[in-house]
């Protein structure tokens, strides 16, 4: 006897493990298989990334039992400040002190180990480590995947968190939309003199956007940022491979002095930026969720964001589904998801690459554009209080498990 | 017309390939009835609320039938007693054609259900009596309503709850069912006769006829926006549950 399940989660990552979590906490049962080692995913070092944490998404977290696991460990956004190349007429998001925080920054490894220890007691998840996908298959009545090793896991749905290379989506011929930036995100935490007091800053530089994110101050007090620094695809090699010293001089360059001195660097990293898009988020019991379905630029940190809004909203058609004794696979359920994730994702993505275009244009007169646009949005507070809703997530139907 | 029960087992191999490709057909959610399979989470929807306030079970609840005896009549492949067996229930499904029902049955047994089906009239079946039954897109089809309806409510157990949905005779669904949607090949061709519709108040007063209070109704609408849904337009098609009090049953078994 097989041990069948609801749904057969491909990839373990970051949307992969809320996903499995927040089903099982509704009952929903799942294998997850991912192909690394859990242990070597949450080893110190193993990905230097931080994530925004939108306050819908921290809803999300808290609505499945992780917000005390996490809260230690998290940076609460306090503003938001957007400038062009550091000239005047920046645009700050504040909101009251009523209003709560923008989100909150976490690195990535804090919420991959918050995740695993609350998977670990969770007997609705069998998670299937260093696991890799032989053969996949996709029936009218189920689905199943047979491991290298031989073994065979079925289950009613199949769920595609792979992330943006996804083979499952690509075996579904499930069509893609995709251009690249030809640039790179170059990724490190940077400790610095002065304190970042919550500030997250984005600066736009022609070369690309230049974001600093606040984090918790290390254990032994110094203050630290997330460097997310976007650099064209040639150049990167070059500035990854510079030496300590002349790093912190070319990032010091471009912070204006904003957070002082540049005092120590960790490990850097980088990641290749591009736009993809899925014509459709649902194939034959199939659901993407994540980067399977869609990759934006982090310039304004919603990926991840983007990501969770998919787990919100499958586990709600999931759920609203069971109730009607319809089965996880069922097609109304996922034309539902489809449907509702489709617009969601499109709209932010349209916006986030438009922006993107709006800020790589070199040039003296387009700069003067963007400083005017920016004094502009600064203006009027109608404005203003979209663009933070978008950032804190709240805006559009909102998935129950991502609302208060 | 058979009256016999078919269970999947009974079937022959060349037989099983043949209702198989019809059940492929039925339940395909873009084949011929797709419109049907839109429908299904709506009508679900209002069952499972009804079946809520009348057992006062948990909305939560993922199995509220655990326990009862359901009969859908006019179950084509099983697009209802499925749902209805996951609910819980022990699931009897009945249809006039021997081939739906065999194409019932080979679908049930793929997705590891257990459901009685029976092929034949309800009225000549002799099916017992059951907690829930559901009557959903049959009766227009029906060439003698009262006869139908009496059998239906006569298999409603004493306390009993009874759902029946049906197109309004209306404008509305004059244009939209029995023509905008045919003509369009959203539902197959012949599948309506506009002048067999009744109007709430008509099915209102048959159930009343044979015992029953309607509980609850609720009309189903269509729009581009949202697709079907429950609305309080009961213009184009409409829901009704309906129950047989405990102790006015004037059946001889009671």
């Amino acid at each position: 006897m097989t041990d069948h399940r609801d749904l057969l989660i491909l990839g373990g990552g970051l949307v992969g493990m809320t996903l499995a979590l927040a089903a099982a906490r509704r009952g929903i049962s799942a294998h997850v298989v991912d192909r690394a080692d859990a242990s070597a995913l949450t080893a110190p070092g193993f990905d230097g990334r931080a994530s925004a944490i939108s306050t819908a998404s921290w809803n999300l977290f808290t609505n499945i039992g992780l917000a005390d696991a996490l809260e230690p460990f998290g940076c609460p956004i306090a503003a938001i400040a957007v400038t062009d190349q550091l000239r005047p007429g920046r645009i700050d998001f504040r909101p009251e002190p009523h209003e709560g925080t923008l989100g909150r920054m976490f690195e990535n490894r804090r919420l991959r180990l918050a995740l695993f220890e609350a998977a670990r007691g969770e007997p609705l998840i069998a998670w299937h480590s260093r696991a890799d996908v032989r053969r996949r298959h996709r029936t009218a009545h189920g689905v199943a995947v047979e491991l290298a090793g031989g073994e065979r896991l079925d289950a009613a749905l199949m769920v595609a968190a792979e992330g943006r290379a996804s083979p499952t989506r690509d075996e579904a011929g499930i069509a893609m939309a995709r251009w690249d930036y030809r640039h790179r995100a170059i990724i490190a935490g940077l400790h610095h003199a002065r304190p970042h007091e919550g500030v997250a800053w984005e600066i736009f530089y022609p070369q690309g956007p230049f974001a600093l994110l606040p984090l918790r101050d290390t254990d032994d007090g110094a203050y630290r940022s997330a460097l997310v620094w976007t650099v064209a695809e040639r150049q990167a090699g070059a500035i990854l491979k510079l030496a300590d010293r002349a790093f912190r001089a070319e990032v010091e360059k471009r912070m204006g002095g904003l957070l002082g001195r540049v005092e120590a660097v960790e490990p850097r990293s980088s990641w290749k930026l591009g736009f993809h898009h899925a014509a459709r988020l649902t194939d034959q019991r199939l659901a993407l969720v994540g980067d399977a379905g869609h990759g934006i630029h982090p310039i304004a940190g919603q990926g991840l964001n983007l990501g969770l809004r998919d787990v919100g909203a499958l586990v709600e058609v999931l759920e609203d589904g069971l109730r009607l004794g319809l089965e996880p696979g069922d097609a109304q359920l996922l034309r539902r998801y489809d449907r509702w994730r489709r617009l969601d994702v499109f709209s932010v993505a349209l916006a986030t690459d438009t922006l993107t275009r709006l800020f790589g244009v070199p040039g003296r007169l387009p700069s003067a554009v963007r400083r005017l646009g920016m004094a502009g949005v600064e203006r009027m507070p109608a404005l203003k209080t979209w663009f933070m809703d978008e950032a804190r997530g709240v805006s559009g139907r909102l998935p129950r498990l991502l609302q208060d | 017309m058979s009256d016999a029960t078919i269970p999947a087992r009974t079937i022959r191999p060349d037989d099983a390939a043949h209702f198989g490709a019809l059940a492929e057909d039925w339940w395909n959610p873009a084949g011929s009835s797709a419109m049907l399979h839109r429908l299904n989470p709506v009508r679900l929807a209002f069952i499972r609320e009804a079946i809520d306030r009348h057992w006062h079970t948990g909305s939560a609840d993922r199995r509220p039938l655990s326990g009862r005896s359901a009969l859908d009549v006019g179950c084509g492949a099983g697009l209802l007693c499925e749902p209805l067996a996951r609910l819980g229930a022990e699931v009897t499904g009945v249809d006039a054609a021997a081939e739906n029902i065999a194409a019932a049955a080979v679908h049930a047994d793929a997705s590891g259900l257990a459901i009685r089906y029976l092929a034949g009239e309800l009225g000549t079946l002799d099916v017992g009596r059951f907690d829930l039954v559901t009557a959903l897109e049959v009766i227009e089809h029906t060439a003698d309503k009262p006869a139908f309806l009496r059998a239906v409510c006569d298999s409603v157990a004493p306390d009993g709850l009874l759902i029946v949905s049906t197109p309004n005779r209306t404008a509305a669904s004059a244009l939209l069912l029995a023509g905008a949607a045919e003509w369009t090949g959203m539902i197959p061709r012949g599948t309506h006769r506009w002048r067999d519709f009744m109007t709430p108040d008509e099915l209102k007063a048959m159930l009343a006829e044979q015992g029953l209070d309607v509980m609850q109704s609720s009309g189903i609408a269509f729009d581009p926006a949202r697709g079907l849904h429950l609305s309080d337009s009961m213009a184009l098609n409409f829901i009704v549950a309906a129950r047989r009090p405990t102790g006015t049953c004037t059946l001889p078994t009671c």
